[in-house]
């Protein structure tokens, strides 16, 4: 089983009574990669996350963490494969317990693991973390609430890497952060990543942090994936309009970029979960949408260097550009264009 | 409709002097804001950036006297021929909601959730103009069409809790509007929505002040926001005015090393292959009891030398030979452009 991928989720439904907050997401993260699972707030990109680490028990569908089927294990026989995977939350004010120090936050794993019985060797790994996330050893002994924000999302990170996992779940770990910290968080990330290897799946609404921290990306669209493929490719070359008109509507920190550049705005809300559209998800806001895109579903389906879930790109990859009514999106222009770059306003004849 | 056309030349709508603010607590005196100037055109978007504990949102207060108690406020904010700070509360009241309006991050909080959204725009109308409730109706129907929700009169008579968070935001901005104030503050608009939400609402920002001639002051942290609807540009640290400049030139060529920080900090694909890391800015942004005559950026600067620590930079014109020359900066070793 050492081949098998870090994780593998297949058809991962996951309803709160009505809500129907993922809706048969299947995809993988090969040993040593960064997914990032992008998307906007309703998408079910974090719930996503909760059910890889089994904080949630998806209504269906398969998680299987290097191999191992993790999807109904009970507590206790869940408990060797915890190791296996860690999670970063957002807010590190709110996911550390502020009654505890930060060394028997980072040491917790280990004793309820029982990975490292001995106390004064617990204690050496707790500081070898701390070190290693750029803390000095002696802040075991303070509390949450005297650091800052930057700080306590490096515990986290101590916390989660403590032991050793193959799978590190972050779920928008930089989002509550200001930006010069959001920089030093995301340069600790790709800096262990690179390190030790674990593979990571990166929730994130943020495109420029996925830009720089993720090989490949996934695109969530009201709990389905509409597109994944390398960072390139969909950074370049993105297939489906609903990844085209989230790729232009970041705003990119250069006024001269930011101001030519052609933008799809688009039209109204993401819909209810409790009552998505049918057909396909997106058709309600698409620009492009025709008559069998309302009725009929989507598949998602291999094109180059992707998967792609939209009826108007063909298998080739070739498909319509939303950002530039009338021209087309191929995969071989994936290469030439400017990473991120959205294409200007077609040239008039 | 009775959207007047914007004026043709610009003028000053708001002029802010010296403005400082300095709160109590109970660990003693906490200097928020130190002796921020700037001027806002009519039609103009000036944005004030910085991190959180900049002193921007507490500035963004000052103006129209939104401050608790607890807070001193000196300096000059001047709101055509009025000052408003040592001003009456009753004159303030008149003031805010009719022609500084502000619109803030999270609607949700901002919006009454018991009253349907038509009456909370109505009463803006009411207060301020004297409307009739049947006038103040009409006119709230108005508003709701000019920020762009779609049937306007059936959406009127609905709660806050049945709009998403966009449309949320563009009542917020409905509401900031119905007065026709002459300064719009935007306290972070956007940051609790959704990207393709915030292009959307930003773009309704950006044409509703050029046509209506507003000045908006729009604080934000986010550089991106900055790059799409900001005219000129104020950065803030620890309290203080640290550069100021045209947008366009501000990105070309911050001299600030604060500016250049924050801006090297953003990651992009491009720095992630050539540089391989992201710009940190070490330390954290001090809490001063009071502002201290030295550059309070200094401890955590590159650049910084003993004349930092000792004497305070003064904001100094800072532009590029040829360029408009409204570009300053307050450092003594401001970078030029090869020190990027």
């Amino acid at each position: 089983m050492t081949d098998a991928p870090a994780l593998e989720l297949v058809d991962l439904v996951m309803h709160f009574g009505a809500v129907r907050a993922v809706d048969g997401v299947s995809l993988r993260i090969e040993r040593g990669r960064v997914l990032a699972l992008v998307g906007e707030s309703g998408s079910g990109k974090s719930t996503v996350g909760r059910c890889v680490v089994r904080l949630l028990s998806p209504t269906a569908g398969t998680v299987r963490l290097a191999g191992t089927d993790v999807t109904h294990l009970s507590r206790r026989r869940l408990r060797p494969h915890r190791k296996d995977v860690s999670i970063v939350f957002q807010d590190p004010a709110s996911s550390l317990d502020p009654r505890l120090t930060v060394g028997d936050i980072v040491g917790e794993p280990l004793r309820l693991l029982d990975l490292v019985p001995s106390r004064k060797e617990r204690e050496q790994r707790v500081g070898d973390a701390l070190e290693q996330v750029g803390l000095r050893r002696q802040v075991a002994q303070r509390y949450p609430h005297e650091m800052s924000g930057g700080q306590r999302q490096r515990v986290s990170i101590a916390r989660a890497l403590v032991s050793s996992p193959r799978l590190l779940v972050a779920d928008e770990p930089t989002s509550a952060l200001d930006v010069s910290v959001q920089a030093s968080v995301l340069n600790l990330l790709a800096d262990l990543q690179r390190d030790l290897g674990f593979a990571c799946l990166f929730i994130t609404h943020d495109l420029a942090a996925v830009e720089y921290l993720a090989d490949d990306v996934a695109v969530m669209y009201l709990g389905t994936l509409v597109e994944q493929g390398s960072r390139e490719t969909v950074f370049s070359a993105p297939a489906h309009p609903y990844t085209q008109a989230l790729l232009s509507a970041a705003p990119l920190a250069d006024p001269r970029e930011q101001r030519s550049r052609q933008r799809v705005l688009l039209t109204g809300d993401i819909p209810s979960p409790t009552d998505p559209p049918p057909g396909c998800r997106f058709h309600t806001r698409c620009p492009v949408a025709e008559d069998r895109c309302r009725t009929e579903v989507p598949a998602l389906r291999p094109i180059p260097r992707g998967r792609v879930a939209c009826h108007l790109v063909a298998d080739d990859g070739t498909g319509p550009d939303v950002r530039a009514p009338g021209t087309l999106v191929t995969v071989d222009s994936a290469v030439e264009n400017d990473v991120m770059a959205a294409p200007r306003a077609p040239e008039q004849p | 409709m009775t959207v007047p056309i914007s004026k043709t030349a610009p003028k000053m709508a708001l002029s802010v002097r010296d403005l400082s603010v300095t709160f109590r607590t109970t660990d003693g005196p906490v200097s928020a804001v130190d002796r921020v100037s700037f001027e806002v055109d009519a039609g103009e978007v000036l944005a004030v950036v910085g991190e959180s504990g900049c002193g921007k949102s507490v500035t963004a207060m000052a103006l129209a006297g939104l401050l608790p108690g607890s807070a001193t406020v000196t300096g000059s904010v001047r709101l055509g021929e009025r000052e408003l700070v040592g001003a009456s509360e009753q004159a303030l009241r008149k003031v805010r909601g009719s022609e500084v309006a502000y619109v803030f991050q999270e609607p949700m909080t901002s919006l009454n959730p018991v009253f349907t959204v038509g009456r909370q725009i109505a009463e803006v109308l009411r207060v301020h103009r004297g409307m009739g409730k049947r006038q103040a109706q009409a006119r709230a129907v108005e508003l709701l069409g000019l920020v762009g929700i779609p049937e306007p009169a059936r959406r009127l008579r609905e709660y806050p809790h049945q709009f998403s968070g966009g449309m949320r935001q563009r009542v917020m901005i409905a509401m900031a509007l119905a007065c026709d104030p002459a300064v719009l503050v935007a306290d972070e608009p956007t940051t609790a929505l959704d990207v393709t939400v915030q292009a959307a609402v930003l773009d309704l920002l950006r044409d509703l002040g050029k046509r209506l001639g507003t000045a908006i002051v729009l604080i934000t942290h986010d550089l991106g926001v900055v790059a799409d609807i900001a005219d000129r540009v104020l950065v803030m640290y620890a309290g203080r005015v640290v550069e100021t400049a045209g947008t366009q030139e501000l990105f070309d060529a911050p001299r600030h090393h604060y500016a250049i920080g924050l801006m090297g900090a953003v990651p992009t694909a491009a720095r992630r292959s050539e540089e391989g890391r992201l710009r940190e800015i070490p330390g954290l942004v001090p809490v001063l009891a009071e502002q201290p005559a030295a550059c309070t950026f200094a401890d955590r600067c590159p650049a910084a030398d003993d004349k930092c620590r000792t004497a305070e930079p003064p904001l100094l014109p800072a532009a590029r030979p040829g360029s408009a020359g409204t570009h300053r900066a307050a450092c003594w070793h401001p970078a030029d452009e090869e020190a990027r």
